[in-house]
């Protein structure tokens, strides 16, 4: 017992002081970021070990802002179940895992949501043999739902308020989901979309399954830190801005260097040309041109994860820049 | 005498000797073993060579079927060439070795990790072969192997400090394994001894935390010790996530460990504890060299049951987001490079965790041999 103790003695972390979130972060050299344990396209690890994804992006970014140095961050593995206590503890500084910003979320359980960076909703996927093209008409369906989840409840309130019935094929995890639906145990698969998306491109032939153009619920995901600390709440904020607005602004990894000299006064801004606005953050006035020249803009991320030519295959849709159609829209960098 | 050299020794009916005779007795001694054993001979005649063909002759190991390295997924024979007749495609567990080892443990220092498995075989030989030369030294580097192995995963004292998120694979499988089983036992011990004691208050609280622990299943305790464990902590006092996941593991080994030993306690027949009294033996010297001796020696095969048990359970650590072997697995799966490869990761990790629960079973059906635990007690 003696000896367990002193282990526990030696692996417990010292009393941090209680000073605020950038500068631990800043005097431990690194960032702590929460992942998911594996998502395709949000986050991964890859061969060689380095974690990869859409959500892993906004970890690095914010290392990037930081550190100027997007390697400059730990990914701690959370759970659906985990996530939150992680958080919570202090274990990790921020979260970038899929996440739904609900009211309860952003106010009972003291996180801070600072923004979007992907607008997700439920979805159906069904076998193209099966000529439905509206979930209206999927009466009597059987649908393989994954059990403990809102899209199991979003789903009840879809049939309820069409007026039809649905036959439940309870299943936990995506992969069982996947096995079942190709198997033809169930007709329907329901999840968020991305998820649906993602499913689709492991299948043997993808195009024998179409993805309904229905979505029944809003599942906004975005990055989340504890609440009460407004200054590091701010560097997420930014750091995830900075991708949207910089994509905005035309301004990517390739062509950042140039931008420089651009002639647009926000770009300038941006990259910290004119104005001192990363020293407002508490960052180097170019945090903006590391997390672009090291990260790229929003679509360079997008594109590379979860894009039309990965495996995935996901359109810009919702997430598309406000001015192409989509709601995406980050407030002015000035 | 000299008659006897007249007849010849009649050897037994052919039917009842040799391979023959084993067959005829032991598969096909009534019309329903003769049934069960042509079926199983029958599922096994469709399921051996297709297994084999998958596996091994038309898979792809390091390269697919018109001879390229496989990168990504879409490499893979099976994938590239749905139409024909292609089986597993191995290359994700070939590229991704290192991770299913070890997870992201930097490479330059893995020597640590390859250095503490060494050292846990020469941890485990004095436990395993009773006849080492200098088995007594051996065995206090047993004892010391915990903190040694703790040190060169961890770090300190000179060497970098890897944080236990860095940990994965087979690693995190081990650590909670070994560490959880040989902390468990001691204190398994002293809990079984603890419920059986004379002194009410310890004999409550050993009945109290071992009917707890074994009244809540271990999912309950991991969640435990990720989320309301730091709440017990002081603020700021942040214990690591595989520490805390350990300790959930270690108490959960530790109840079911007593009541096994507690079943090798209530074997010992009442003679031997008077017979270690009356040769004035204190109690932890009549435990020690009468008692514990006999005890554990009868409850090896439940011991070894449980610990096999705990071995598997591990893998439940995924749900609270450590990357053991099985998690490991899973990221893989969630890499767009190799998705959809799930029976390849299935079937090896399944072999894995075969090759070490299978190497415990049989080690522990030797032990009963050697110790012959099978013992009829009192009869001699």
């Amino acid at each position: 017992m003696k000896k367990l103790l002193s282990i526990f003695a030696v692996l417990a972390f010292a009393f941090s002081a209680n000073a605020g979130t950038l500068d631990d972060v800043k005097n431990r050299g690194f960032l702590k970021c929460g992942v998911t344990t594996g998502l395709i396209g949000f986050a991964a690890p890859d061969d060689a070990g380095n974690w990869a994804g859409f959500d892993v992006d906004v970890c690095r970014a914010v290392a990037a802002a930081i550190f100027g140095d997007s390697s400059k961050v730990e990914f701690t593995t959370t759970t659906g179940k985990s996530r939150f206590p992680t958080l919570a503890s202090g274990e990790i500084d921020m979260l970038a895992r899929n996440t739904t910003w609900t009211l309860s979320r952003d106010v009972n359980l003291g996180f801070e949501f600072v923004g979007v960076n992907y607008y997700d909703g439920q979805g159906f996927m069904i076998p193209s043999a099966l000529g439905v093209d509206d979930a209206t008409g999927l009466d009597g369906a059987t649908v393989c739902i994954q059990t403990g989840t809102t899209t199991e409840l979003n789903l009840a309130d879809f049939f309820r308020a069409n007026g039809i019935g649905y036959e439940a094929l309870p299943i936990e995890t995506n992969d069982e989901a996947r096995e079942n639906l190709f198997a033809g145990r169930c007709d329907v698969y329901t999840t968020d979309a991305s998820g649906l998306s993602a499913t689709r491109a492991q299948a043997d032939d993808p195009d024998k399954w179409v993805v309904l153009p229905n979505i029944i619920s809003k599942e906004p995901l975005g990055p989340l830190v504890r609440h009460g600390d407004h200054q590091w709440g701010d560097v997420v904020r930014w750091s995830l801005n900075t991708m949207i607005i910089a994509e905005e602004l035309g301004v990517s990894s390739s062509n950042v260097d140039d931008s420089k000299g651009s002639n647009v006064p926000e770009v300038l801004r941006l990259l910290g040309v004119e104005g001192g606005y990363g020293e407002m953050l508490e960052l180097s006035n170019d945090f903006a041109y590391n997390i672009i020249k090291q990260v790229g803009n929003y679509s360079e991320s997008f594109d590379r994860n979860i894009g039309p030519d990965t495996p995935l295959g996901i359109g810009r849709n919702l997430n598309a820049l406000w001015t192409d159609g989509g709601i995406l829209y980050a407030p002015p960098f000035r | 005498m000299e008659n006897n050299s007249n007849f010849e020794t009649r050897k037994p009916p052919v039917a009842t000797t040799g391979i023959l005779g084993w067959c005829r007795q032991h598969l096909f001694s009534n019309w329903i073993n003769s049934f069960i054993t042509l079926l199983v001979i029958y599922f096994l005649y469709q399921l051996i060579p297709w297994f084999l063909d998958w596996s091994v002759f038309s898979a792809d190991f390091w390269t697919n079927y018109k001879g390229e390295l496989i990168v990504d997924r879409t490499f893979c024979s099976r994938v590239a060439d749905p139409e024909g007749d292609h089986g597993a495609c191995w290359a994700i567990i070939i590229v991704r070795f290192y991770q299913f080892m070890y997870g992201f443990y930097p490479s330059e220092q893995v020597w640590r990790v390859n250095l503490t498995y060494f050292l846990l075989v020469v941890a485990l030989l004095p436990l395993l072969i009773e006849k080492i030369p200098g088995r007594k030294h051996l065995i206090k580097f047993t004892i010391a192997f915990p903190i040694v192995a703790f040190i060169l995963l961890y770090g300190g004292f000179g060497f970098q400090i890897i944080p236990t998120n860095k940990w994965g694979g087979l690693l995190v499988t081990l650590v909670l394994g070994v560490f959880g089983i040989a902390i468990a036992f001691p204190l398994g011990i002293l809990l079984a001894l603890g419920r059986r004691s004379q002194l009410p208050v310890i004999s409550m609280f050993c009945t109290l935390f071992i009917e707890f622990i074994r009244g809540v299943p271990l999912i309950t305790l991991l969640f435990f010790g990720m989320v309301m464990l730091p709440l017990f902590l002081p603020e700021g006092l942040n214990l690591d996530g595989l520490v805390r996941v350990l300790v959930a593991v270690t108490l959960f080994q530790a109840a079911y460990m007593a009541e096994v030993i507690r079943g090798g306690l209530q074997a010992i027949p009442r003679g031997q504890y008077e017979a270690a009294q009356s040769v004035g033996l204190s109690y932890w010297q009549m435990n020690r060299k009468i008692i514990l001796p006999q005890a554990i020696r009868i409850s090896i095969p439940s011991i070894v049951n449980t610990s096999i048990g705990l071995f598997k359970d591990t893998t439940l650590v995924i749900i609270i987001g450590l990357l053991d072997l099985l998690g490991i697995g899973r990221g893989a799966l969630a890499d767009a490079t190799w998705m959809g490869l799930s029976n390849e990761v299935y079937v090896f990790v399944a072999l894995v965790f075969f090759i070490f629960t299978f190497s415990m079973s049989r080690y522990s059906l030797y032990l009963e041999k050697k110790l012959k635990t099978g013992i009829n007690m009192g009869a001699d």
